[in-house]
């Protein structure tokens, strides 16, 4: 029983890695000022190019930064879209889905059942793993899972501790400001487009590469938009995404307990439990938007809206 | 750069048709680039989906539920309200259909069956958009996401009915219902799979929320709180009423939609992508292609229906996925939606 727990634990932890990743990098858009709906898009391209890549070079770590950087470049083109077009930024994200899934789904049509030559292997951490039920859960893990922590902690740092993270959330809050203080508005909210993509993308990957491991067409299955969910779930904060992704990846490590558990002797149907993580997202942003309500916390206040540079007279 | 004033008439022609070409251009860069010839697989596109009779009724057989779904999404993004679920809410419609087709009433006859599915389609499709209308009028909660699992959700749905409860008897284990009994099939016209009374409905449908929109005052409410909510506030128009229609509509046509299908095309409920191939997603580039003009709607959604049946004929011709429709579609809203920058402004070079 306890060993089971502990298993589910683990399954909680690197299910929950990929939609964490794609969540923190939504915040840092999200933060300097830009929706990007498109991290479905983003992260199905990044599995699509990390198993490919992983496929032919056997190298999981050449694919998973191949997979960061071809999402990132995506994400350029909201960016070209959103910040330097002033377009819609709802309407570009959804096309951004829709592209990156479209594109994903032609180039990974020869890769369909293909198996992984390569796995990459678990790591445990000596000593720390040996730690009851935390030490599965948490520190018997491959090398990915680990980067995801030190993101975390990392990412949160930048945004609230350094010189950079106060000009991203300023550009968000109130660009104009910004831009008058000297900030480069427009290169803030290119270089976090570019960082939610090569999150997004990596995430996409470690589902391709080593979660599941094999590229299925509409892989993700939803998990972009739970990211999304999330960074409201989170209130934009770093540290917060965790508690949602890990959440998350419970009721997917749940999901295959249930599928196997008797109810008064009847089974629930797969069908249904895979609705689940559905429901919950909506749970999850019925809690979020009431509490963002008697918290009085919100959103970056320029998110969503093109920044025009006023035409100062000196 | 600066704003421009209302840009004149002919931009506005002009740039979604500049837009879809410069699509169609990096599309056909990229399918280069991966071995496929671009001019060949247009033309192939171009002749299967408006060269002969046979093409033409199949796009129009497309056209149908990409028009009902546009036409609502129409007026929910000239509200401000982002729908992005009619295909859940066309799904639901579809289940409805089913219900009263195979459960509800079996051996009525046609003129009390049809209407019937088309009434209980439209409530199902309206209370599926009404659930994220009720939570983002009530708690504020974000349309967008609420929407779209509400989409996956649905998808869940038809799967566990036919696989489970609404499995044919007579069909081999297969995931599909029983057929209709005839009594449900839509008429169509002779020789092509265009059913007649959805057709009719969704060219109705243009039309009245075109009607709506500019000719009552709940439209108007509902423009006011499209380009403004504070405005609207101050005005005394009520959010909550105007969130809740406006799902309720476009929810309620797309659910119609779902009923053509399974009741005009399939005769059955089988699995979810067999019964729309995404038209729920691809109704948001009717709706942006239209520039939210709901008669321009039924233009641009016969051009989206050609490029459905184009890409079917494709994906056999060049072994491409369903995918590739996909690419299309997304590089036409970007390239939409960057376009409304020649529309909006001016770059002064100085």
């Amino acid at each position: 029983m306890f060993e089971d727990v502990a298993i589910s634990l683990k399954i909680a932890v690197e299910a929950g890695t990929p939609i964490l990743l794609a969540s923190l990098g939504e915040i840092y858009a999200e933060r300097s000022g830009v929706l990007n709906l498109g991290v479905e898009g983003m992260m199905m391209l990044g599995a699509v190019v990390g198993f490919a890549t992983t496929l032919t070079t056997k190298n999981p770590i050449l694919g998973v930064l191949l997979a960061s950087l071809v999402a990132a470049l995506l994400s350029l083109v909201h960016a070209f879209a959103c910040v330097s077009l002033k377009a819609n930024q709802v309407v570009s994200g959804l096309a951004l889905t829709m592209l990156g899934v479209g594109i994903s789904g032609v180039l990974g049509r020869q890769f369909v059942g293909s198996p992984l030559p390569v796995r990459v292997a678990e790591a445990s951490i000596p000593g720390l793993s040996d730690i009851p039920l935390i030490g599965k859960a948490l520190f018997s893990h491959d090398p990915f899972v680990y980067l995801s922590y030190a993101l975390v902690v990392i990412l949160w740092f930048v945004l609230y501790k350094t010189k950079l993270g106060i000009e991203i959330r300023a550009v968000g809050e109130d660009p104009s400001a910004a831009d008058a203080a000297g900030v480069n508005v427009a290169l803030v909210q290119y270089g976090c487009v570019a960082l939610g993509g090569a999150l997004a993308g990596l995430g996409g990957a470690y589902l391709s590469v080593v979660y599941t491991p094999a590229w299925i067409e509409n892989m993700t299955a939803g998990r972009g938009w739970i990211a999304i969910a999330l960074v409201i779930f989170a209130m934009w904060d770093p540290l917060r995404a965790v508690i949602g992704a890990y959440l998350f990846g419970g009721l997917e490590a749940l999901q295959f307990r249930l599928q196997q558990a008797l109810f008064f002797g009847y089974r629930i149907p797969v069908t249904l439990l895979g609705s689940l993580p559905y429901i919950a997202t909506i749970a999850v942003l019925v809690f979020a938007s009431s509490e963002a309500v008697r918290k009085r916390i919100g959103a970056p206040s320029a998110l969503g809206k093109p920044y025009f540079r006023e035409e100062r007279v000196f | 750069m600066e704003k421009k004033e209302a840009p004149p008439k002919w931009m506005e022609v002009l740039v979604p048709l500049v837009s879809v070409a410069s699509a169609l251009l990096i599309a056909g860069f990229f399918l280069a680039l991966q071995g496929i010839p671009p001019l060949e697989l247009y033309s192939k596109m171009l002749a299967g989906s408006f060269a002969s009779y046979h093409g033409i009724s199949y796009t129009i057989v497309k056209t149908i539920p990409l028009l009902l779904c546009g036409a609502g999404l129409v007026l929910a993004f000239k509200a401000n309200i982002w729908n992005i679920g009619a295909e859940g809410q066309l799904l639901m419609g579809a289940v409805a259909a089913t219900w009263v087709a195979l459960y509800a009433m079996p051996s009525a006859p046609s003129y009390l069956v049809i209407p019937a599915m088309f009434a209980f389609g439209f409530i199902a499709g309206a209370l599926w958009g009404l659930v994220p209308g009720y939570l983002k009028s009530k708690l504020a909660v974000n349309e967008i996401i609420t929407t779209l699992m509400m989409n996956y959700i649905a998808i869940k749905l038809v799967e566990y009915l036919i696989y489970g409860p609404w499995r044919g008897e007579e069909e081999w284990g297969f995931p599909i219902t029983d057929k209709f009994p005839e009594a449900a099939w839509l008429p169509r016209i002779p020789g092509t799979s265009v059913h007649i009374p959805t057709l009719i409905l969704a060219l109705l449908s243009a039309a009245l929320v075109y009607l709506l929109l500019y000719k009552t005052k709940v439209g108007y409410e509902a423009r006011v709180y499209g380009s403004n909510p504070e405005a609207a506030r101050y005005a005394g128009i009520s959010s909550e009423k105007v969130i809740l229609l406006v799902m309720a509509i476009s929810g309620g046509l797309a659910g119609l939609a779902g009923v053509g299908e399974v009741a005009g095309i399939h005769r059955r409920l089988r699995y979810p992508w067999s019964i729309s191939c995404g038209y729920g997603f691809a109704a948001i580039i009717v709706a942006f292609l239209a520039r939210l003009n709901p008669l321009a709607a039924i233009i641009s959604a016969i051009f989206l229906g050609g490029l459905f049946v184009g890409g079917d004929a494709v994906q056999m011709a060049f072994g491409l996925p369903v995918g590739v429709v996909n690419m299309f579609n997304g590089l036409m809203l970007l390239c939409l939606v960057s376009g409304e920058f020649a529309l909006k402004y001016r770059v002064r070079v100085k």
